[in-house]
């Protein structure tokens, strides 16, 4: 499964979202309904899933959906 | 060389009567029953009153645990008393309580660790323990953080409760089943400053302008603690397990250190342990510090879920940062 599929799915999962609902442009607190410990939990998701260490300066720039497909890009490309 | 195997032969616990629900903090600072319940799993915690102190509860705690034991009063060799919020800077918590229990001729000191007091007091007395130097050792986690939470940080205000819980920890027999196997305990101090008392010791003393300035009280950067938290509790648990050979399901029973009920749930869902077999009771007692595994595991044992000869993990995290685990067959 390619980057954007796995984020897709994590979001899915932890989120109880629909994936119509998964787009690129989606807010994780704003649109997909999350609190500030989903984003969290995310991101830790993401880390397990991909094997990294997201550090704690860098969360604020997983705020969508896309924005955390490219990190997670660049991170792994 | 290890010689003896340590077990745990009691538990015992006190909290305070007065109650504070989510409901009665919503009229003290601007928050919800619905915010408190979602973030962190809370609705009542118990509460000291203006003339209740940390001995008070450890006192009691230790009574129920001896009382609830083969123990007597003066088996006891060492008292170990964990806590961040003792009755005074000093002398030692573990000196008044031993005072309180009639105890003379043995040592007592306290174990500063944060939330993971309760655990590293075990460590401790695991060592006393298997070393042939104790047969008997009190070890008591208690907390009374309600008395230094700064009540206008909706922050902090509506996490912590105040209690004591304390287990006897004993020589194990050749023929006992009951006994700590493993204990693991870790700390960064690089990241102290996520969780503070910043005023009051030798670096910033008691003045007006640190009284004036809430400086006496918590300080926490909860987000940062809380992916910490997680990773740390799995941390010290997964390595129990590895080098014990044993896996997740060998395990009856989990007791987290009770800070949030949405960090259990991430342990639990990292470690793949089903909720079904893991401790909780946020919700009657919110976080009380080294307090929540002691008072959580002791409630288990009276309400009969957990029994001799289950394998028990406690785990917790804290100020520090500490954090560390504990396997046991109870
Ligand atoms: C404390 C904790 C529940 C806070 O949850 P969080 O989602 O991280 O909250 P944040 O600090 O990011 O704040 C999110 C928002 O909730 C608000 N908020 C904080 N406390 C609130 C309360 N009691 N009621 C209502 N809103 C509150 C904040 O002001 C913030 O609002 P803003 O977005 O408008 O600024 C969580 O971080 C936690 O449990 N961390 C671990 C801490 C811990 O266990 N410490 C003990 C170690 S022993």
């Amino acid at each position: 499964m390619d980057i954007e599929a796995k984020v897709k799915q994590i979001v899915m999962d932890k989120l109880g979202v629909e994936e119509a609902q998964v787009v690129p442009a989606a807010n994780f607190i704003e649109d997909l309904r999350a609190d500030s410990l989903d984003t969290v939990e995310l991101v830790m998701a993401f880390e397990d899933e991909f094997g990294l260490t997201i550090p704690d300066e860098d969360q604020e720039r997983l705020r969508t959906v896309g924005q955390a497909i490219d990190y997670l890009k660049e991170k792994l490309g | 060389m290890l010689s003896f195997h340590a077990k745990f032969s009691s538990f015992g616990s006190s909290v305070p009567k007065k109650i504070l629900n989510n409901f009665d903090l919503e009229k003290i600072v601007d928050t919800t029953d619905e915010w408190i319940r979602t973030r962190t799993g809370m609705f009542e915690r118990h509460i000291a009153s203006e003339t209740e102190a940390a001995s008070d509860f450890a006192h009691q705690a230790a009574v129920n645990a001896i009382e609830s034991s083969n123990v007597k009063y003066k088996d006891i060799e060492l008292i170990i008393v964990a806590t961040i919020s003792g009755d005074h800077p000093f002398p030692s918590t573990a000196c008044i309580v031993q005072k309180k229990l009639g105890l003379k001729n043995i040592p007592a000191f306290d174990v500063s660790a944060g939330c993971t007091g309760f655990v590293y007091a075990l460590d401790v007395a695991r060592q006393y323990v298997e070393n042939g130097i104790a047969k008997h050792v009190l070890v008591i986690g208690v907390d009374i953080l309600t008395k230094i939470t700064n009540w206008k940080d909706r922050n902090t205000c509506v996490l912590f409760g105040d209690g004591s819980g304390a287990a006897i920890v004993s020589r194990a027999e050749a023929s006992d089943i009951s006994r700590i196997i493993d204990t693991k305990i870790d700390a960064d101090g690089s990241q102290g400053d996520l969780l503070i008392q910043q005023a009051g010791g030798s670096r910033m003393p008691a003045s007006h302008a640190s009284v004036d300035g809430n400086l006496h009280t918590v300080y926490m950067e909860g987000n940062r603690i809380f992916k910490n938290a997680i990773k740390s509790m799995y941390a010290s648990s997964e390595e129990l397990l590895r080098r014990n050979n044993l896996s997740v399901s060998d395990i009856d029973w989990v007791i987290p250190h009770q800070a949030n009920m949405r960090i259990i749930e991430g342990l639990a869902d990292k470690m793949r342990v089903p909720m079904s077999k893991v401790i909780v009771n946020i919700e009657k007692y919110g976080n009380t510090s080294s307090a929540t595994i002691p008072i959580a595991t002791d409630e288990a044992i009276r309400n009969k879920k957990i029994r001799r000869g289950d394998i028990i993990l406690l785990t917790s995290f804290g100020a520090g940062l500490t954090w560390g685990s504990i396997l046991a067959r109870y």
